[in-house]
């Protein structure tokens, strides 16, 4: 199929700002999905609040536009009582770690086969440039008209010590890797987290001075490097990309099935 | 045949009707006095094939429950007070989107941490108003255990028949206290099973266009259609809008589908009703001290009888106007600070001779606490 097949064309044009990284983004989800040969019917997206988690309404699966840093929790209901289908919940920086901290660590200590997507802009788009969680020290946002003075969460590290069974990185400039991390996390059993970077020039490129969308793009790419390469062990202080764990961890479902295996049999002897 | 008779707590006769209506999947935290809903389904669930999940708190047992119900699941959650508030922005969700789930209250005393092991029927406000702007909601209550079955059974079945959350009023007293329970046979109770569209694939179905008679079908998630679920306003197919045509449509169905049915969901017991010069008006754990009093004073030849309210939600306005006409005072019998006596006071003619019988220090109301301010207001002294 080709990938406007995957798309809800009767929505577009999409609400996202110009040069905005969710809709490449969205693009490299769906070539995944599409190089998968996943059933439509079989996919549900769920998303919370905030420009990402619009991309739900884009696509023709299944989808769930919820509240606010709850998508985790849906999602959970959705798996955990049809256990066949997909679930992808994409989510924005706040979304999934300030609101939704709770959820994602707990998501990630369940194991539940939910593929989690960070789209990680560094900021509240949707209100109009709060920094988030994810911002880090140094950062100009309405709220921190003098910059920030919090601390920020690594995903990557945060998912793998929650649980999660699949952990990866990438950014909006990385299409065809994005790509292929999110087949390998779709369809690895467990919980998979993957963080994509992506940038938003309205407001955190704006204040922040990093330019357009074409020179934030530019940072992706110069402030990034794969694991294991060279640019990385020449410079440490790049953020690493590329699948940090991929293991094999009970999943929650399947245990869950041998609960009822065994109270099903209880129940008849 | 010998008959299913069981000897229980309150909460388990919730569990044993949620069970009897078909219940797939429940997600719930622990919070007293609501706790053991969770403990028996965590046992009973798996051994009929359906799936119970302790969530990481409130909330989140709230929205796995609606996401569970979207693939065509009988779903519940149960709370208390605090986590009766955490769960209403969710509650809202559901009310929105139309997603049938049932939501099982135990009150206790708040607010706030307030009075955990101890009775309280102050969330009667919150049930109708907890969740944010304009919208319907349905909230039953019982006074004993057959009821609480029968209502946790009415409870599922006006989910699925109005497509909304539908809140259980319980109470600690109701919930804690063990009394018989006889589980009537399969198919004595009817239940309603969820209505699903009858169009096939490749026909455009429209999650959100009513029926003539009123009534939504659903499609469950996984199934061959495909459609969007938001809480934002939304249109027939169920993507956001903020067209005021919409807008003003949506939220005038979500109001009406239920305020119009009142008569329909309206469920009460009369006590001793007939020819009463003195109507208590009471519900939940309060009623039974209130029909307690009234069994004495008919004995002593007073006419004074009950009128128990099991539907809170919508207010049963008519049918209470209607039975307190020809009372010389209405008495409402609650454990709050006089919710249901304001909506007693809007409903009757004469709004001054309605009187509040109240106890709100975490003591069951008994029937010498009623019968003092009887007293007073039939002149018989203090």
């Amino acid at each position: 199929m080709a990938v406007k097949d995957y798309l809800r064309e009767r929505y577009f044009p999409h609400m996202w700002c110009p040069g905005c990284g969710h809709g490449t983004i969205l693009n490299s989800l769906i070539r995944a999905v599409e190089e998968l040969q996943l059933h439509k019917n079989e996919i549900v997206m769920v998303s919370g609040i905030g420009c990402s988690a619009r991309i739900s309404g884009y696509v023709d699966f299944h989808s769930l536009h919820t509240i606010h840093g709850r998508a985790l929790t849906f999602a959970t209901g959705v798996k955990l009582s049809q256990p066949r289908l997909k679930v992808l919940v994409p989510m924005g920086d706040g979304d999934a770690l300030a609101i939704g901290g709770n959820h994602f660590i707990h998501a990630a200590r369940r194991n539940i086969d939910i593929t989690a997507i960070v789209m990680n802009n560094r900021i509240y788009g949707m209100t109009g440039g709060q920094f988030s969680p994810l911002s880090g020290p140094g950062v100009k946002a309405t709220t921190a008209p003098f910059t920030t003075i919090d601390d920020n969460f690594d995903v990557v590290e945060l998912a793998t010590a929650a649980g999660a069974s699949f952990v990866a990185r990438s950014t909006a400039f990385h299409v065809k890797e994005t790509t292929e991390i999110l087949k390998k996390a779709i369809m690895h059993k467990g919980f998979s987290v993957v963080e994509l970077l992506s940038q938003c020039p309205t407001h955190y490129g704006r204040k922040n001075k990093e330019g357009d969308a074409a020179s934030m793009l530019d940072l992706q790419k110069s402030g990034t490097a794969k694991i294991g390469s060279k640019a990385l062990e020449k410079n440490p202080a790049l953020t690493p990309r590329g699948i940090f764990v991929d293991t094999d961890k009970p999943e929650y479902c399947e245990e869950y099935d041998k609960i009822i295996a065994h109270a099903t049999k209880e129940n008849i002897s | 045949m010998s008959e299913n008779i069981r000897f229980i707590q309150g909460n388990e006769a919730c569990v044993e009707g949620a069970i009897y209506a078909g219940i797939d999947f429940f997600a719930g935290y622990p919070i007293t006095p609501s706790t053991e809903i969770a403990e028996h389904l965590a046992r009973r669930l798996p051994e009929t094939g359906g799936k119970f999940i302790q969530m990481e708190d409130e909330i989140a047992s709230m929205c796995a429950i609606i996401g569970a119900s979207l693939t065509g699941k009988k779903v519940m959650t149960a709370t208390s007070g605090p986590g009766f508030s955490l769960k209403q922005e969710a509650i809202g969700y559901a009310c929105m989107t139309e997603i049938p789930c049932v939501i099982a209250n135990v009150q206790r005393g708040g607010p706030s941490t307030g009075n955990p092991t101890h009775v309280s029927q102050g969330d009667i406000n919150q049930a109708r108003w907890g969740t944010h702007g304009d919208h319907s909601i349905i909230a039953l209550t019982a006074s004993n255990h057959q009821d609480v079955f029968n209502m946790t059974v009415d409870a599922f079945n006006m989910a699925e028949t109005y497509r909304t959350p539908v809140v259980l009023l319980f109470d600690e007293v109701v919930g804690h206290m063990r009394e018989k329970l006889v589980i009537p046979e399969e198919g004595e109770v009817e239940i309603v099973s969820r209505l699903r569209t009858s169009l096939g694939k490749g026909v455009d179905y429209h999650p959100y266009l009513p029926r003539e008679d009123g009534r939504l079908p659903m499609s469950d998630f996984g199934g061959e259609h495909k459609y969007n679920v938001t809480g934002l306003f939304h249109d027939m197919w169920g993507f956001p809008s903020n067209n005021p045509k919409t807008v003003n449509e949506l939220l005038r169905h979500l109001v009406d589908k239920i305020e119009n049915n009142v008569r329909s969901i309206t469920r009460y017991k009369e006590h001793f009703l007939e020819d009463a010069e003195y109507i208590m008006v009471s519900y939940g754990s309060s009623a039974r001290s209130a029909i307690h009093l009234a069994k004495n004073r008919r004995a002593k030849g007073e006419k004074i009888g009950v009128l128990e309210l099991q539907s809170i939600w919508p207010f049963p306005t008519e049918m209470v106007r209607e039975k307190c006409a020809n009372a010389k005072a209405v008495l409402v019998v609650e454990m709050n600070m006089g919710q249901v006596t304001a909506q007693v006071k809007a409903a009757v003619r004469k709004p001054n001779r309605v009187f509040l019988a109240n106890r709100i220090d975490g003591k069951l109301i008994t029937p010498a606490d009623i019968k003092r301010l009887l007293r007073v207001i039939q002149g018989r002294g203090v």
